[in-house]
């Protein structure tokens, strides 16, 4: 039985049934990353050691009848910026290099030890979760399965390649900015971010917190209801989670979809929208449309503005959340017993950090200074209002909008890196979520004609993840493109 | 917005010295280019008339301030919140000098 081969909730089910041992998952897990890691590169740390350790007291456990928890011996990657008690988490920065941290993120808890799916290795990110191509990794890029040549798209870059090349089945990602459904995208899977707050921050390393969370990227949308399931809900912890029902996320995946209303917003089709991507995501609306949704032309007239105001808003966030980080608490401090304090954290900072990050935090405290605080971060914050208020009349007419993920297939590597603007630009589709705070999934829906993944985004309205997992699951159920693998990886196996 | 876009080499500078940022000559000269051209992108916003406009600093409506019962509960002992650091001494992080002799 090879595990690449079946989907998450599949395997569960072999595991309770006895079919396959855990330790087997796992071992079959690890050979698959060592056979291809050298060529995609998705993980900073592995901790092959305490999984396989934990694999076999589950398998005793399972021996025993005495199995517990609704992820029981899955293995999972998890993004180097959700802390992991006691395993290196280190945000893709030489700053956090070695970090260990003393206590679990409340996602980690809940699928790990709560549900108990075993953490098989830290995912390759852009530093700090900033980029969209996993370039800005202090740790070397990540590399897409499809085109070696190309980007996995970012930031959760790793947890996309892993997750595309069969090197495990499910992983967790988080998304700024459109980091979960960019590297979803562009590796072929299935990548949903939640609605803000619908799952705890607690023991996530904040980049920008008005917009960051934590979502899955998976291969089909099943898996993905059933890890959100699980990460949902209201945590003490961190007083953004909102305290609203969590749904049963799997239940209804199959319910016709004839009485909703897709919205398809006119500004998303535009100039900078690739031929190629046009069509197919035209095919994937015609399918909803087979399916009895109706298709109605929306307006999100603010589209133009949302580059500016995110990264506006992203990097002022980012400035003032990564102040903490001067190599005393964590990390390494540049030493020398004559420098005082002012020097020692400008020299360990100046070195430390990338140079992506560097470029945003000089451009945060540019931007929140005295004299631009209200010429840039007041009038971005303004213009998120208004970019809200475009979504919220959308939704007046429809139940969820469909649109593509990305303007683009994924780009070369080193295509974009010494024009910052051009990459920001690339997140032109996906941002806009983020600054309105709704739930949005990306699926798979084509290639392109050099082979290249294709995703279609479809965005929910404010805590309405179900109605997206719904229509994204019945539109992946026609495709039927889900358990592709790509070629150059099923050879390598 | 009155300023023009240059986003001059003193103006890194001085924010560099803000944020805490050791930067060499030569990427402050890179940032200087790479930065005006970014910021008057980013201008494009004075296009829009916000004056009556309420900032959204958070993107859920309705939440309001989060409670909890002051309550004891076990956080992290001394030794695990001083594990990362190599920098600490008698149960405390040791930081750099902060006055001149």
């Amino acid at each position: 039985m090879k595990i690449i081969d079946f989907m998450a909730y599949e395997l569960i089910e072999k595991i309770n049934n006895k079919e396959i041992k855990v330790i087997d998952i796992l071992q079959q897990t690890y050979e698959n990353i060592e056979a291809s890691e050298d060529l995609i590169h998705s993980f900073i740390s592995l901790s092959k050691e305490e999984a396989l350790e934990k694999a076999r007291i589950l398998d005793k456990k399972l021996d025993n009848g005495k199995q517990s928890g609704k992820l029981f011996g899955l293995p999972i990657a998890i993004k180097d910026l959700i802390c992991v008690k006691n395993n290196l988490t280190t945000c893709g920065s030489k700053i956090l290099e070695g970090y260990k941290p003393p206590y679990n993120a409340t996602v980690s808890d809940r699928i790990l030890e709560k549900e108990n799916a075993i953490c098989v290795g830290r995912t390759n990110m852009d530093e700090f979760a900033m980029g969209s191509s996993t370039e800005n990794s202090s740790y070397g890029p990540s590399y897409n399965p499809w085109d070696f040549n190309r980007v996995p798209g970012g930031s959760s870059g790793g947890s996309a390649t892993c997750v595309a090349s069969g090197q495990t089945i499910i992983s967790l990602g988080t998304d700024t900015g459109g980091s979960i459904r960019c590297p979803a995208s562009y590796c072929g899977v299935t990548g949903l971010k939640p609605t803000y707050g619908r799952v705890s921050r607690y023991g996530l390393i904040s980049y920008a917190n008005s917009l960051d969370v934590i979502g899955p990227i998976s291969r089909c949308v099943k898996d993905a209801a059933l890890l959100l399931k699980i990460m949902a809900g209201k945590d003490p912890l961190d007083s953004t989670s909102y305290d609203i029902k969590v749904d049963n996320y799997t239940n209804d995946l199959d319910k016709p979809i004839e009485k909703k209303v897709l919205g398809v917003p006119k500004e998303f089709f535009g100039e900078g929208i690739e031929q190629s991507v046009k069509k197919k995501i035209n095919e994937a609306i015609k399918i909803s449309e087979n399916l009895g949704a109706e298709i109605r032309e929306i307006t999100l007239p603010h589209l133009e503005y949302t580059i500016p105001t995110y990264y506006l808003i992203a990097m002022s966030e980012a400035s003032s959340n990564l102040a903490r980080f001067d190599g005393l608490r964590y990390g390494e401090m540049y030493d020398n017993p004559q420098s005082d304090v002012f020097e020692v954290f400008s020299k360990t900072r100046g070195e430390k950090f990338g140079e992506e990050v560097r470029r945003r935090i000089i451009l945060g405290t540019y931007i929140l200074s005295a004299g631009y605080y209200e010429m840039f971060y007041l009038k971005a914050l303004k213009v998120r209002t208004l970019i809200k208020q475009d979504f919220k009349n959308a939704f007046t007419q429809c139940d969820a909008i469909v649109c593509p993920t990305m303007p683009t297939t994924a780009f070369k590597i080193g295509e974009l890196v010494d024009d910052p603007l051009q990459m920001y630009l690339m997140d032109a589709l996906t941002c806009p979520v983020n600054l309105a705070g709704l739930p949005a999934l990306s699926i798979p829906c084509g290639f392109d004609q050099n082979n290249l993944p294709i995703g279609f985004q479809i965005i929910g309205n404010y805590f309405d993840e179900h109605t997206i997992l719904n229509i994204g699951n019945l539109i992946e159920n026609k495709l039927n493109i889900y358990r592709k693998i790509p070629q150059i990886i099923r050879n390598k196996k | 917005m009155t300023k023009d876009a240059e986003f001059s080499k003193e103006d890194i500078d001085y924010v560099s010295k803000l944020a805490l940022l050791d930067l060499s000559e030569d990427e402050k000269e890179k940032l200087s280019k790479q930065l005006s051209g970014i910021i008057s992108y980013f201008k494009k916003l004075n296009y829009l008339d916000t004056s009556n406009i309420e900032p959204t600093r958070h993107p859920i409506e309705g939440l309001k301030n989060v409670f909890r019962k002051d309550e004891i509960w076990e956080g992290l002992s001394n030794e695990e919140a001083l594990k990362n650091s190599k920098h600490k001494k008698d149960g405390y992080f040791k930081a750099p000098k902060i006055l001149k002799e």
